[in-house]
Formats: C-alpha cells, structure tokens, sequence
C-alpha cells in the first residue's frame, strides 16, 4: 500500500492518541490544528478511488471520493474543531481524545469505499463513542453506556452478517447502491439469501440512525454525557448512518415512512419531555427523520436535500447542545422543572441558543430553511401528497417542541433565581461560531450548493415560499403560547419500547432463573434424600447442598489428567 | 482583591424590563400584528402550493400549522397519560 494520499481519518486518530498523551497546552493546540489539517487533506483528495489495498485477499478500497463524501467529511471536521474549542479547557482528557477518535470513525465512514472499511470505522464509532458517555462520570452515565454500546453492538452485529451475505452472494464488497428490498413479506418463503442479506445491512445501519423500534438509545445515552461529550455524540452516528442510507439505499420507499415515523416520534417525545438535553436527544431523531424520509424519495434534489440538511443540522444541532451544555455546567442543572429565566446573566448562551432553535425550526435566513425545504419541494416534485402534508405539519411541529420549547423553558419562562455568569469565553467563540455559520448558510447557502451537483438545486427564497414558512412557523409560535397551560412540565420520563428490554423482559428472566433455581434446590434436595436413603456412605454429602455431582478427587489430580491429555494431544498433532 | 461589583442583572429582585407585564402586553400586540401581516402577505405574493388541494388555499399554512401543532399536543397530552412515569422510575 502506498500512501500517495494520506487517509484524512488517521489524522484526527493520530492527533486523538498524541492528544491524550499531551500535557494540557499541547493537547489543545494539536487538537486544534489537526481537524484543520484533515480539511486540507479532505480538500486535496482528488474524486475517485484513491486509496487500495488488499486485507485477507479481499480488495478494500480505504479511501473513495465522490462530492457527497466530501461534504460529509467536511462538516464532521468543522465538528471537531468547533467541538475542541468548546470544550478543551473543561472535558476529561479521556473524553476529548475519545471524542475526536470518534470523528475519525466518522470521516473514516465518509470516504470508505467499499463495505469492510465501512464496517471496520463504524466499529470505531461505537467503541470510542461510548467511551465519550462513559467520560459522563455517572452512575447513570455508566449505565447509560453500557446499554448504549450494547445496541451499537447489535448495530455492527447486523451490519457484519448483512456484508458478509451481500459478498457471498454477489461477489462485491463495493459501497454502492444495493439492491432493491423485498417488500413481499407474504411470500418471503420465496426469498432469495440476498434479499434477506440487503434487508439485515439496512437493519444494521437503521439502529444508528435511531430508527424504530430501537430510537431510545439515543435519548437514553446521550443525555448522560458531560456537558461537552454531548456535543459530540450529536454529530456523528446518526449522519454517518444517513451518509451510509444515501449510498446503498437510495429511493428505497419503506424509508418514507420509517422517517415519517422518526419525524412525529421525536417531537411528541420531546413535548413531553422534561430534561433539557433530552427534548434535543428526541430533536436529532426528528430531524434525521427527515433525511430518512428524503433518502426513501430518492429523486436527486431529495437525495441533495437530505445531504445538505445533515451539513446544517450538525451544525445547529451542535450549537443547541452547546448552549444546554454550557447551562448544565454553569448551573449543574438540565431539567426544564429546575431552570428558567436564565436570559438574564447568560445573554450570550441565550441568543446563540435561539440562533440554534431558528435554524432547526427552519426559519428563513437560517441554514434550516435553505436546506429543509429541498426535501418538501422534492417531496411535492414526486407528488407525495400525504408525504408532503406530514413533512409540512413536521416542520410546524419541530418549531413547537425545539425551536420555542426548548429555548423557552431553559432561558425564559419563570425565574428561577438562578443568576450563573455566562459561558467562558471558548465555549461562546464556539458557539458564536456556530451562530455565524447558522446564519450565514440560510443567507449565503451557496457554499454548500457548491459542494454538490448544482443542477439539481432548487430556488428557496421565492416570496411565497417564505411566506409560507413565516405563516406555518409563527401560527405554531402562537400554538404554544396558547396552550402554554397543557405543556406544563413535570418531574417524568415517558417509556419507550425500551422499556420492553430494560424491564418486561429483565423481570421475566428473573422470573425463569428463580424458577429454575427452585427447581434445582428441589431436584438437589430430593437427590441427597434418595442417597441418604440408599446409604451410599456419603455422611456429609447432606452438608453441601448445591455440590452433588463435586469430584471426591484432588483438583491436583484433575489438573494432572489434563496435562497428561494434553502432551498426548501435541505428540499425535506433530506426528501427523 | 476588590469584589467584581454585581451586576444589576444578578440581584435575585430585579425586575427586568423583558418580564414587566405591560412589555408582555405590548410583544403580544406586536407579535399579533406580525401573524397578521404574514397573513396579509400572502395577497402579494400567491400562494406556495402546487398540489391542487387546500394548500393552495388562503391562509392555509397559518391554519394547518396552528391546527397540527394543538392536534400534536393534545396527541402527546393522551400518550402522556399512558406513558410518563415518575422520572426515578428506572432507578433501581
């Protein structure tokens, strides 16, 4: 293998290693310039396969560029470097290196072009990704990951079994469009092996993107993270996935409605949601809903917008869990319950957070508006009526429970006599970055047009299309000042299906190994009665209740039989 | 050291001019006017739909967006009622 170009994910992982190793002021500044140093490198990779080799006699291409890699790449990169800045001076060392090897997973995603190297940086993902909940220093937070990396096992699991089926079957390991599912259930005895192999992949790759019936990892882990870990977690996993969607599955229509559910899921969980950071967990699914919905449309614009809104959600998304993040560290509190009025002393943190809330909700002039509305006009190109009314009432929605709720409860609402001082000065110059960024993407998006096939873009700021959005957003702005009374918060969580695993299923195997162990001590008890009986000469077998079938031999003895086994095992095996 | 002096921002009783009732009165009858002018607006510029159904009709995305967002409370409410649990409820 020859290294005419340097895979621009090792640079963030070697910087993440040499980073954690680093005293402080070291590890700040290489963290710093290695993401800048990845942009160069990501810039300076030509399009095409540029990078190949072979592993196990399989052909890996390491790195392939298209311009959707690219721009993915790029927009995990300006991640990481806005994510260093908000956090280097607070965040565990653990937690940042873990976090920018995290990014490396995902850059590593963005340009693998064939399905082991996928597989291989998506592992990354989920190891280094957990270690960043981990860094929470929680009970909950401990809890929290081990039930997060469980789920990302189960991810790769699926994904491992679906590549290997999609090789054998077809002879390929190239990322490229796959085929189309089977959607005949009815007749699935009929299937052929690779139709069930294409439908496990997706299946491994719809977990990270918190599809159902799995969403609730999301929710669940990310808000045990510290205050900087989240704004990391919130980046990558699911817009990898979307990346990895948009590849492989493009216009693959279940996934119209698997988005349409995740669109409608994450905002009724998050109107009922108590805990700030929890209500922007339920807003990444609510958006990555979007982009699902776009991949299943599958029309190039749907497939640009779907992109394009990954490009500004991780953006806004990071901003808005920076600004929760910067109150949870100031005050160490994240329920809705416990905060308000912190508009006052936290002007800073208050406005990038409306900036953030804006651009989701897509309001025009944010990066929200010129990219959510690709995926309407896309959605009523294809004259998806009933998709392009839901993806309407979504927006309406997204509005109602981040756009407003969020920033409402957090900074506004009732005093809560709190009074921190606003966020130190590099969490506001990453935050104010990000603000920037939100604004100058919805006045400016060409940017991000450029950066991918620009025939296939369409004009947003046609008059009525703003006043469109302008009427949708501001009547759901009056919506919930008005029923302001029914959205009180309160001291709850809303189960999920995960409650099937972490309770009805946890009981009932409880419930099983308390009834075997019953019938064990019965069997044991009833045995030791009958060899009483029987008068066996086991006088003290009655005392060890539990150790009926124990060796009367020496462990010594045991241990002598087996070395015995084995030399003759090694003898007959150099025989042969 | 001489103590950083305290904002008035900072005194527990102080009464900023976001939360004077009178202000709250007047950003209500200036929000108001903003949803009527979007409103107005639409006699302008026509409208945005290009399905052939109500969403070519006047006022449309006012009243579906005002329409979704209590259908989606109320929605949650129901769910609600079902679903929330204490919030130590998997604390165990």
């Amino acid at each position: 293998m020859i290294f005419e170009f340097f895979p621009p994910a090792l640079i963030l992982l070697i910087a993440a290693f040499l980073g954690v190793i680093s005293r402080p002021t070291a590890r700040a500044v290489i963290l710093l310039v290695a993401p800048l140093l990845t942009l160069w490198s990501i810039w300076s990779l030509p399009d095409g396969v540029v990078l190949t080799t072979r592993f196990l006699g399989y052909p890996i291409e390491i790195i392939e560029v298209s311009p959707l890699r690219r721009m993915f790449a790029t927009v995990f990169t300006i991640m990481v470097f806005a994510g260093v800045l908000f956090s280097f001076r607070t965040a565990k060392n653990a937690e940042l290196g873990a976090a920018v090897a995290y990014a490396s997973g995902a850059v590593g995603v963005s340009f693998a072009g064939d399905l082991i190297t996928m597989f291989v940086w998506w592992e990354m993902m989920a190891i280094f990704s957990t270690i960043v909940i981990w860094c929470g220093g929680t009970e909950a937070s401990r809890r929290a990951g081990i039930r997060y990396g469980i789920m990302h096992i189960l991810s790769g699991v699926l994904l491992k079994i679906g590549i290997e089926g999609v090789y054998v079957h077809t002879g390929s390991l190239d990322m490229s469009v796959l085929p189309a599912l089977n959607m005949s259930f009815s007749t699935i005895h009929t299937w052929a092996p690779l139709d069930v192999d294409v439908w496990i992949l997706l299946a491994g790759i719809l977990i990270n993107t918190a599809a159902p019936p799995f969403s609730s990892w999301l929710p669940d882990a990310y808000p045990e993270a510290s205050p900087t870990g989240s704004v990391f977690l919130s980046a990558f996993t699911t817009k990898t996935a979307v990346l990895a969607l948009i590849i492989l599955f493009p216009g693959q229509q279940v996934l119209i409605w698997i988005g349409l559910y995740m669109v409608f899921y994450g905002i009724i969980y998050a109107l009922l949601e108590n805990d700030a950071r929890r209500i922007l967990a339920y807003s990444i699914i609510n958006q990555v809903g979007f982009m699902v919905c776009a991949v299943g449309i599958g029309t190039q614009l749907a497939l640009n917008g779907a992109a394009l809104h990954a490009f500004a959600h991780i953006i806004y998304k990071a901003l808005l869990m920076m600004s929760a993040g910067v109150v949870l560290y100031r005050t160490g509190l994240r329920k809705c319950t416990d905060l308000g009025g912190l508009f006052r002393t936290m002007p800073v943190t208050c406005i990038c957070g409306i900036v953030g809330a804006l651009a989701i909700s897509s309001f025009p002039l944010t990066s929200g508006y010129t990219t959510k509305t690709l995926i309407s006009v896309a959605a009523e190109q294809e004259h998806l009526v009933f998709v392009w009314y839901m993806l309407a009432a979504a927006s309406a929605g997204v509005f109602l429970h981040a756009g407003i709720k969020f920033p409402w409860f957090v900074f506004f609402q009732k005093d809560s006599g709190l009074r921190p001082d606003d966020a130190p000065w590099n969490m506001s110059a990453a935050m104010i970055f990000f603000a920037f960024l939100c604004v100058a993407l919805g006045v400016f998006p060409q940017p991000i047009y450029w950066m991918l096939p620009n025939d296939v873009i369409v004009p947003v700021y046609k008059p009525e299309k703003v006043v469109f959005y302008l009427q949708l957003l501001l009547f759901s702005g009056l919506a919930f000042f008005l029923l302001l009374g029914y959205m009180k918060r309160t001291l709850t969580i809303t189960l999920d299906l995960d409650w099937l695993w972490r309770v009805a299923i946890f009981n009932a195997g409880n419930w099983g190994f308390d009834q075997i162990t019953r019938i064990r001590t019965g069997m044991e008890k009833a045995m030791v009665g009958w060899l009483k009986s029987r008068e066996e000469g086991l006088e003290d077998l009655s005392e060890r209740d539990g150790f009926i079938l124990r060796a009367t031999s020496a462990t010594g003895l045991g241990a002598l039989y087996v070395m015995i086994l084995l030399t003759v095992y090694v003898f007959v095996y150099y025989l042969d | 050291m001489a103590k950083k002096p305290e904002q008035p921002e900072q005194a527990p009783g102080h009464d900023h001019w976001l939360v004077r009732p009178e202000n709250i009165r007047k950003l209500w009858i200036w929000s108001c006017v903003v949803l009527g002018l979007t409103v107005i607006a639409q006699f302008f510029t026509g409208s945005a739909g290009h399905l052939g159904g109500p969403d070519q009709w006047f006022a449309f995305p006012a009243i579906f967006g005002f329409l979704s967002c209590c259908a989606m409370v109320f929605g949650a409410k129901v769910l609600g009622m079902i679903l929330k649990r204490k919030d130590d409820y998997y604390d165990f």
